[in-house]
């Protein structure tokens, strides 16, 4: 059983849930931006929530198959057809052998997860099917698909088409986005004006968004507390000595435009952070759009706590509505 | 010197060992991270040191942030009276400087370049003033560096170089980043040396290429096989410089491998190494070559 690649729409690449503990060398968690999607669209096609499948940002690829297999498309809403015909997003459908996927226009948000049951049979690579372009690790051959690969999908026990997500359980992208942040980190190093300025001002996704990270415009750029650079930080106020980088956090070289660390994220630098996204907000920094609108909303540790048990509760839920 | 504690997000748990940069701070993130590890807190799932700093990744589900803040503050003291001793190795990596591929890629970037008229060779060995390229490629080469935190992207060093502060070498950034690195590039930018694992964007002064992969996700390279990255923090770093045609045989080597890095078991204490710097190099340098 295999998919054939026919074209790889703008940047398709093979995803699971990351693989973590190599951070410390230099390689990133990866995995679907947006994890709550790629769950769903696995357990609709009766795959375990790990099991890999394709995330494909704004433009979806096209794909035929060579065997019947199920297939779910979550996350942003992009018209899908199999053979010209539509199919509902959020719901398990079928494919048959010979059969061609395809997208129309992005409507909203960015990125679709494309599950198929058996999964994407690629070998795994420290324990992870996702790829990480730059190491050229995982996935498929290290990179993003193109035309003419051939994807192997694994066994898989089909489950019944037509079981999709309950309308409440599906997450829409929405045209703005409310970003939740924990203050922190070098947090000090910026004026009490930039700091509430920081999350008074509306910022706008800028082009340069991708899956180590997002960059933010249009906000008021940020002025540093006086001090003189402490050694081997390097000569600009916001230089600080190399040091790791947590997922989310947010880092804004000389004061200007902030940018969010993501899935791929370096793992460390030398450019200060005025704190991190909460991780119930991470999934939707990968639906947002170049030009969203995105407010900052400073939160504080049992918030961040809270949201976090809200999502696992959401999550329960699909669960249960997918058993 | 107390260390800084600081949450990112939900999720991390920050510590700054000290604002600037020094062995000694090195040294204390090496030995936190150390506690961090052997103590087993629950719910840690990543430990990550870096030149003066380090960072828990933990799971909120299991241990609530104040717990793990607690108890990793309650290492800070330990780490701190542990002895200044590590158990590590020396690894001599060849250095090809002044080579063709860097100088094309520093051509092709120099409008982003503070001194566009030269290279970043000249540029580094005017600024730290030697008079000579080739006194400046001496100095980089004629002490060791300490691998001072593995990151950024897989598998890359940066490095500290083992000398007294005002004789390390310190070169500012690009003006702006390149968005073009040949893999295994040997560069600097501020106090930090480097080796860039992969091709890719970056901003340090380049300086020369080795021709000894440090990253193989492949891990067909002979001494890459165990595991794709090579590097570890702790690692001490001698270069040597090559010439054309020595980095032709070494990339031929690697490619039919049989290239097989100098490498010796050391053990570095900070009090000595504080007391004689030369000498502690000059004792590093001579056990690396066998003696």
């Amino acid at each position: 059983m295999a998919i054939k690649v026919l074209h790889h729409g703008l940047a398709t690449t093979v995803q699971d849930l990351g693989r973590p503990g190599y951070f410390h060398l230099g390689i990133p968690v990866g995995g679907a931006m947006d994890r709550y999607a790629m769950r769903a669209a696995n357990l609709l096609v009766g795959n375990d929530e790990g099991a890999a499948g394709l995330e494909a940002v704004f433009i979806g690829p096209k794909l035929e198959f060579t065997e019947d297999a199920l297939v779910a498309v979550t996350g942003a809403d992009m018209p899908t057809k199999v053979d010209g015909v539509a199919q509902p997003g959020w719901t398990a459908f079928k494919v048959k052998a010979g059969q061609t996927l395809t997208f129309d226009f992005l409507k909203s948000g960015a990125r679709i997860c494309i599950a198929v049951s058996g999964g994407i049979d690629v070998p795994e690579a420290l324990g992870s099917r996702s790829t990480y372009p730059i190491g050229a690790l995982g996935g498929y051959k290290g990179r993003p698909l193109t035309a003419g690969d051939e994807l192997p999908v694994g066994k898989s026990n089909l489950a019944s088409e037509g079981r999709n997500v309950p309308e409440a359980l599906r997450r829409r992208p929405g045209p703005s986005a409310e970003l939740r942040v924990l203050p922190g980190l070098y947090w000090h190093r910026v004026t009490e004006e930039s700091q509430q300025n920081f999350f008074a001002d509306e910022w706008k996704v800028a082009n340069e968004a991708d899956r180590m990270g997002y960059r933010f415009k249009g906000g008021r750029k940020l002025d540093f507390v006086d001090r003189e650079q402490p050694f081997g930080a390097g000569s600009d106020p916001s230089n600080i000595v190399d040091s790791c980088y947590p997922y989310g956090s947010i880092q804004v070289p000389g004061g200007t435009e902030p940018i969010i660390l993501h899935r791929d994220a370096v793992s460390g630098g030398g450019y200060f952070m005025v704190g991190t996204v909460i991780s119930a907000d991470m999934d939707l920094i990968g639906q947002l759009q170049p030009h969203s609108p995105t407010r900052f909303v400073k939160v504080t540790m049992e918030d961040a706590l809270a949201a976090r048990r809200v999502r696992q509760l959401n999550l329960a839920r699909l669960r249960e509505a997918l058993a | 010197m107390s260390a800084r504690y600081t949450f990112g997000g939900d999720e991390h748990l920050f510590v700054e060992c000290s604002e600037e940069m020094s062995l000694e701070a090195f040294f204390t993130s090496l030995s936190m991270a150390k506690g961090v590890r052997e103590s087993g807190i629950k719910g840690v799932t990543e430990i990550c040191p870096a030149n003066a700093s380090l960072q828990m990744k933990f799971d909120p589900d299991v241990i609530h942030p104040n717990d793990i803040l607690k108890e990793v503050k309650a290492i800070e003291g330990a780490a701190a009276r542990a002895e200044p001793v590590l158990k590590t190795r020396i690894v001599e990596i060849p250095v090809f400087y002044n080579d063709p591929w860097t100088h094309e890629t520093l051509m092709r970037f120099r409008e982003r370049h503070q001194d566009p008229t030269g290279t970043d060779l000249d540029y580094a060995a005017r600024i730290n003033g030697y008079g000579a390229v080739d006194d400046f490629v001496g100095a980089h080469s004629g002490s060791p560096w300490f691998v001072s935190m593995v990151g950024f992207v897989a598998g890359l060093p940066f490095m500290y170089q083992m000398v007294e502060r005002q004789r390390q070498i310190q070169v500012p950034k690009y003006l702006r980043p390149r968005t073009d690195t040949p893999k295994l590039t040997v560069g600097h930018g501020g106090c930090f040396g480097c080796i860039y694992s992969v091709r890719g964007a970056g901003g340090y002064q380049m300086f020369g290429i080795t021709p000894m992969p440090i990253f193989d996700p492949t891990q067909t390279t002979s001494y890459l096989r165990d595991f794709m990255v090579f590097f570890r923090p702790g690692d001490i770093v001698k270069f040597k410089p090559i010439d054309r045609d020595a980095y032709d045989q070494a990339v031929e080597d690697v490619d039919k491998g049989r290239f097989a890095p100098p490498i010796r078991e050391v053990s570095f204490d900070l009090r000595e190494f504080q007391k004689d710097i030369d000498g502690c190099n000059a004792m590093l340098e001579g056990m690396l070559n066998g003696h």
